[in-house]
């Protein structure tokens, strides 16, 4: 790909951006969210065409005008969003656009053998007859990645592929691409998580706000190397950060029991702990182990079953969510687009609508734009929100770390007692991570209190004062400060703390 | 027994514009279209295939070959569905319009439209296009003698040529959309048109041919529908294109539970048509007019029907979303 320029209403997604991928090489492309990755790839797949630059293949220059034409050239994509029709099975989902016909009539004997054939070769493990509506989040991505194996493929895009995996799949993934380096195939990998670049490809390009910085080889450099590529300055991995300033009790939950809407079991069974003023505590553990109920219970998206929820001396058990903003308590929710924004809204609607019946924002019912507008300048101004148009961009079209932005933005600006942050840092790239510790930091030597629950370790270790493990639903561990190791011990289960030191 | 015979045939007399119109809105709907229009198509198709049948009889062909000329007739109401469905297409697709308010405004157009037509060729005042006899299926359309049986009056009293047409288009929607690719990329088109045009689909041409086959389908409804009232067209299809999108919904968006959900529709509709003359329906005597309660009933089972089963059922998941090529 030569000199690719893309531009689009308002921001040149892609300027100038020349990429080059041998034969057999897994090729990292890095860049912060709206770096332009996506795009690029969506000029090399067909789905956009590029104002100006060519793409060569083999020498050759071609012209792709649309998936199929991709397709053609042995070009395939996996989309970060994955494309597959949930009500079709996974066969179906495999064979659309390139399906076998008898006499008019669909085929699916030699599909089915070529798709187990290929599943049995990279160890791709899928039922072909599943509901694509039933199976799991990485088994759907295995789906995605046998569609473009039963293409033959030869160059294959995977468009921030790990984002949406456990750590275990990633480990498997990271298998499977090795196996198709060693096969001959090309490989595309969109990341902007450093050590997994670091752990796979071979050589790595880095594109800064749609412009191409460079390419280098892996072998040759470090992740603070590609950091700083990638950002344009210096990143802190680690966090400098004050002793905390413990003070009275914000959060005080005592036997806390939610029901589970996946099984008919409890997913929080009995869970007491407390939070203090300027301090961070940490909820950790692996998936699905209640958290997010836990999360849904405290914060009144789901009614608890019992136990008793205080904040700040006040029962709010059975407050609405309404009232709980009220009391103090700001939420940053671990689905951004299901519960943090409304997509189809502007930005300057997102960022009022916890407060817009306040007298700041409405005047007998009707909204006080003006003062709205205003507002959400000042937001954007203060938490550096990117977007488009500013505050009247629709949240939809943001990027998923500026999205994350407006979210916190609304919630801190809030001046909350309590801040309950749920992986806050989820799919967001090395720069946003980095600024939305600092201020989760900063919250806490403010004063706050602050609830955090995440999956990533490294996160856990260097954010919070203090870790409570969580294990089926239950508070297994109570930790000031804890080693790596033994924090895994009790995640899986294999340890637990006396029933006295949980509380 | 012969009672039965007439319920049965009657039945599927009534049964046939609803299976054909809800096909046509599956469709659409498949295609990711919501087809609101369906009511307005039945009327243009109705209008045409009508007006070609008074032609017809008034030429004289009707009568040597009647069968000929309804064969013509149900392909020009077709045809003028298919015409007709286009602006619905044209407004949903290319102009991404709202889908609700296009087919709205087209149900508005097509009877004013009808009136218009029908008044232009029949003069002021003259708003039924009277039916002609001939177009029935009898047993001598085969050459066979006349009779009175069970049989007799299963097949040969109420049927017209519409019903083995709408029976073949049956089994030809089922395995379009089962069998076939087209089926498979138009379901995808209706579920996740982004996954389909990723794997180089192109989704308008699919919702294209998903309105275009709804307006052929409904076209021939519309015929079918004034065939089996029996009292000629008078710019109007009774709501059926409405009924005929409950019995889609009620069928789940599936061929076969579509044809059974068209038949139970055209048994309640054949009770309150005919309810005088079936000997074993209470009578409510105390009643002024008890025929209107029966006559209420087709629409009330479709309220209670939606009712019970709009919950769980399975609608396209992108219908009445324009596709939006650049869209995340």
């Amino acid at each position: 790909m030569l000199h690719i320029t893309k531009e689009f209403p308002g921001i040149k997604a892609n300027d100038d951006i020349t990429l080059q991928l041998k034969k057999g090489e897994i090729h990292a492309l890095l860049g912060e969210n709206g770096a332009g990755k996506s795009t690029l790839m969506s000029v090399l797949f067909g789905l956009y065409q590029a104002e100006q630059g060519e793409i060569r293949k083999n020498g050759k220059t071609v012209h792709i005008k649309d998936p199929n034409e991709a397709n053609r050239l042995g070009i395939g994509m996996v989309h970060q969003h994955f494309k597959l029709v949930e009500c079709f099975t996974v066969l179906d989902n495999i064979i659309l656009g390139v399906e076998d016909t008898k006499r008019g009539f669909l085929q699916y004997d030699s599909a089915r053998k070529k798709v187990m054939e290929l599943s049995q070769k990279y160890g791709l493990r899928v039922d072909p007859d599943a509901l694509i509506s039933d199976i799991s989040v990485g088994m759907q991505q295995r789906v995605e990645i046998l569609k473009m194996l039963y293409r033959d493929n030869e160059i294959l895009i995977f468009d921030e592929p790990t984002a949406v995996l456990t750590p275990q799949e990633i480990k498997e993934l990271m298998a499977i691409m090795r196996g198709f380096k060693e096969e001959g195939k090309s490989i595309l990998f969109i990341t902007h998580k450093l050590q997994e670049i670091m752990a796979v490809a071979d050589r790595c390009s880095v594109l800064r706000k749609g412009k191409y910085i460079g390419t280098v080889d892996i072998a040759n450099t470090t992740r603070e190397e590609l950091s700083r590529m990638m950002v344009g300055r210096e990143v802190a991995f680690d966090i400098q950060k004050k002793s905390p300033q413990v003070g009275d009790v914000v959060l005080s939950v005592k036997d806390l029991v939610v029901a589970s809407k996946a099984h008919n079991n409890n997913a929080v069974k009995g869970v007491s702990f407390e939070v203090h003023a300027g301090e961070i505590v940490c909820i950790s553990g692996i998936e699905g182990n209640g958290q997010t109920e836990l999360v849904y219970g405290l914060t009144g998206l789901e009614p608890v079953k019992s136990g008793s929820i205080t904040l700040c001396g006040k029962d709010i058990t059975h407050a609405s969510i309404r009232e709980r903003s009220k009391d103090g308590m700001s939420h940053i929710p671990e689905d951004r687009h299901k519960y943090g924004l409304v997509l189809d809204y502007t930005l300057e609607q997102n960022m009022v609508l916890q407060r817009y019946w306040e007298p700041e924002f409405q005047n007998h019912g009707v909204i006080r734009s003006q003062a709205v507008r205003k507002y959400a300048q000042k937001l954007i101004d203060k938490f550096d929100v990117r977007s488009g148009q500013g505050p009247v961009t629709i949240a939809r079209s943001m990027s998923g770390g500026n999205q994350q932005k407006a979210i916190i933005a609304r919630e801190i600006d809030k001046n909350p007692q309590l801040l309950v942050a749920v992986q806050p840092t989820r799919g967001l790239d090395v720069g946003a991570i980095e600024y939305i510790h600092q201020q989760l930091i900063a919250e806490r030597d403010a004063g706050r209190a602050v609830l955090l629950i995440s999956l990533e370790l490294d996160e856990v270790r260097s954010l919070s004062d203090r870790i409570l493990v969580i294990y089926e639903g239950e508070i297994v561990g109570d930790f000031e400060k804890a080693e790596m190791e033994e924090l895994g011990l009790y995640m899986a289960g294999a340890k637990r703390q006396g029933k006295e030191a949980a509380k | 027994m012969t009672v039965l015979a007439n319920i049965i045939s009657l039945t599927v007399i009534f049964a046939v514009p609803l299976l054909l119109v809800a096909l046509g809105g599956m469709y659409s709907e498949h295609s990711g279209v919501i087809n609101l229009a369906l009511e307005g198509i039945m009327v243009i198709g109705a209008l045409c295939g009508c007006f070609l049948l008074r032609a017809f009889d008034q030429n004289g062909f009707g009568k040597a070959h009647p069968q000929v000329a309804m064969l013509l007739a149900i392909l020009i109401a077709a045809a003028a569905g298919v015409a007709f469905s286009l602006l619905l297409a044209f407004a949903a697709i290319n102009l991404k319009a709202d889908q609700t308010i296009g087919g709205t405004a087209l149900n508005i157009f097509a009877p004013a439209f009808a009136v218009v037509v029908t008044w232009a060729i029949q003069g002021q005042g003259q708003t039924t296009i009277q039916i002609p006899t001939w177009i029935k299926i009898t047993q001598e359309t085969f050459g066979f003698e006349r009779t009175d049986g069970f049989f007799a009056t299963l097949f040969f009293k109420y049927q017209y040529l519409t019903t083995p047409v709408a029976i073949i288009l049956f089994i030809v929607a089922w395995l379009l959309m089962y069998k076939t690719k087209f089926g498979l990329r138009l379901r995808a088109c209706g579920e996740h048109p982004q996954a389909a045009d990723s794997v180089g689909i192109n989704v308008y041409r699919m919702r294209y041919a998903g309105v275009m086959i709804s307006g052929f389908l409904a076209g021939i409804g519309g015929l079918a529908y004034v065939i089996a009232v029996g009292s000629g067209f008078s710019s109007s299809v009774g709501g059926y294109g409405f009924l005929a999108l409950a019995v889609m919904i009620f069928g789940n968006w599936k061929p076969f539970t579509i044809l059974g959900s068209a038949l139970i529709f055209a048994l309640f509709k054949v009770i309150a048509a005919y309810n005088s003359s079936i000997p074993f329906l209470p009578k409510f005597e105390g009643l002024k007019d008890q025929s209107s309660l029966y006559q209420m009933l087709p629409y009330i089972v479709t309220m209670v029907v939606l009712v019970f089963t709009s919950k769980k059922s399975k609608a396209p998941k992108a219908e009445g979303i324009p596709y939006d090529k650049g869209s995340r």
